[in-house]
């Protein structure tokens, strides 16, 4: 039986609380709150392999949830079952040199692009259905949208809305010499990716070195996230993400250019800002979006949070979009 | 022709040497859909050091990746570990060439002693602001040029301030007072921008800009 928004999230306030209670010996995810997919499989996006997960009644309506960049369809793990137990069957998916999708010969945009809409037409076929967006994932939902429209019904947007990088005000020399710094460190960087792993170390370390991207999420989390998003081997843990993807990078794309395909959206639209700034956010402010929110659409400045507000209060977020969406159909 | 191969992450790329010499490598960037020449071109048969050609990710010899994922960018670091492999090199590019042989001698200014940019398949590239371009997955083929190459390379934007700036790049840092000669006729944005920049010369031919860049 369907479940009401408040009956799911009342029910998982209080499987939270029992977390705290101590018990022999809690398992990571008891202690992280996390709830591992009820279906995780694999499809053949043009040769690459896509790690598909999914939670949820799996004749109930889709609902797409796309990932940042350097995360994985498992930091859904405490979001994803609250939309599930509202009667949704979400569907998320490792992009590719993530998770567990193949570690592929190139990456670009388009062709996450790609992948995306062919996870997209695995799921739902050709019928629009609803999506969500979380950073990097949010600025891909936004062109897939343009790109293909007939496949969203809506859109959800989590702190995923690109805009003009604060540029430091630089004379343009010292503007060009951060850029060759850029290009060298890129350049470097590739010479040295050809058969290169990611470092090992113990649950702890890899964690910790997690919690520089992430440092508003907990220990407990974190070390949660190692079991879900790294192998063991024997020299120790390693992030499953492909070495040869780096942080950072250059090219023609301009990030504000995301929010003239938002301003042409033909359906309903939900965004999300977070007060607290962090590495991985793109520092966006209202005053930079509001210009192009589509007619009709909502745009919401969270406060208190950060750039993963969806880990760190997944009962709130989950309530501001069961509240958007409505319920399945 | 001998053939070696250079590594850029999980692609293997073929670099011809189409003849030996003394002196610094003259190396050559082919065309969107081309692959590197089997002999050398008539306008470097005067260049006295090696002439050696790469085949692109996806073209030639080079590996044909899966999945597609193509960008000028990959490109450059394609040539870059050509250019590690020869230590300094003067660059002719054709066409889609020449566009990564600009993103080259921006990037790697002390190793480049000047580049040509020629006409040639996939000079164009795509717009130079954002469009609605579709999304789209192609059949696999079994033998290079991989078609994800030939569409997601011809239609890669090129804003013309983009391009500019590594023109600007390759000036500042050069040793050269041109490091970039300009021989293509058909000059898209891009292009365009990159004559209009400062230490930025035109010739009308390879073998003619070539005669600068000797050493």
């Amino acid at each position: 039986m369907r479940r009401s928004v408040n009956q799911v999230l009342e029910s998982y306030a209080e499987l939270r609380s029992l977390h705290h209670v101590p018990t022999a010996s809690p398992s990571l995810a008891e202690i992280a709150g996390g709830r591992a997919p009820d279906r995780e499989y694999r499809i053949n996006a043009d040769g690459v392999g896509i790690a598909v997960h999914e939670w949820g009644d799996a004749v109930a309506p889709p609902l797409m949830l796309a990932h940042g960049g350097f995360d994985f369809a498992r930091t859904f793990d405490t979001f994803a079952p609250l939309l599930a137990d509202a009667g949704w069957r979400v569907v998320s998916w490792d992009h590719r040199g993530h998770g567990d999708s193949d570690h592929a010969h190139l990456y670009s945009w388009d062709a996450d692009l790609r992948d995306a809409a062919a996870v997209f037409e695995h799921a739902a076929g050709r019928h629009a259905v609803p999506a969500i967006g979380h950073s990097k994932g949010g600025a891909l939902m936004i062109q897939l949208a343009d790109a293909q429209p007939y496949r969203f019904a809506s859109l959800v947007n989590i702190d995923g809305i690109p805009s003009k990088r604060p540029i430091p005000d630089v004379a343009e020399h010292e503007r060009t010499k951060m850029l060759v710094g850029e290009l060298t460190g890129w350049l470097d960087h590739r010479q040295r990716t050809a058969g290169s792993q990611r470092k090992p170390g113990t649950i702890d370390e890899l964690a910790k070195r997690r919690g520089r991207m992430n440092p508003r999420l907990s220990t407990e989390w974190l070390r949660y996230l190692v079991t879900v998003g790294a192998t063991e081997t024997d020299e120790g843990w390693r992030w499953k993400l492909d070495p040869s993807l780096r942080f950072g990078g250059f090219g023609p794309w301009r990030p504000e250019w995301a929010l003239m395909r938002l301003a042409g959206f033909g359906v309903p639209f939900f965004g999300m800002l977070v007060e607290i700034e962090e590495e991985m956010g793109w520092g966006t402010v209202p005053d930079d979006v509001r210009p192009f929110i589509p007619e009709g659409g909502r745009l919401e400045m969270l406060s208190g949070v950060g750039h993963f507000a969806h880990i760190e209060q997944p009962t709130e977020m989950a309530g501001r979009v069961l509240d958007f969406l409505g319920a399945p159909e | 022709m001998s053939t070696e191969f250079v590594i850029h992450n999980r692609c293997r790329l073929a670099l011809h040497t189409l003849s030996a010499g003394d002196g610094r490598a003259l190396l050559l960037l082919h065309g969107l859909g081309e692959r590197s020449p089997g002999t050398v071109p008539v306008f470097a048969q005067r260049w006295s050091g090696p002439v050696v050609a790469l085949d692109f990710t996806g073209h030639g010899e080079s590996t044909m990746p899966v999945g597609g994922g193509y960008t000028a960018e990959i490109l450059l670091a394609d040539s870059d570990a050509a250019l590690t492999h020869l230590g300094e090199a003067t660059i002719v590019g054709r066409g889609l060439g020449a566009y990564v042989g600009l993103l080259l001698a921006g990037a790697r200014a002390e190793h480049v002693y000047g580049t040509v940019l020629a006409d040639g398949p996939g000079i164009s590239g795509g717009p130079s602001v954002p469009t609605s371009q579709p999304v789209f997955s192609l059949e696999s083929v079994d033998r290079t040029p991989d078609p994800y190459a030939l569409v997601e390379l011809g239609r890669d934007l090129r804003p013309p301030d983009y391009a500019a700036t590594f023109s600007r790049m390759a000036v500042q840092r050069s040793a050269l007072d041109e490091p970039i000669t300009v021989v293509a006729r058909f000059r898209p944005s891009w292009l365009q921008a990159v004559v209009e920049e400062p230490g930025v010369a035109e010739a009308g031919s390879i073998a003619e800009a070539l005669v600068s860049y000797r050493s």
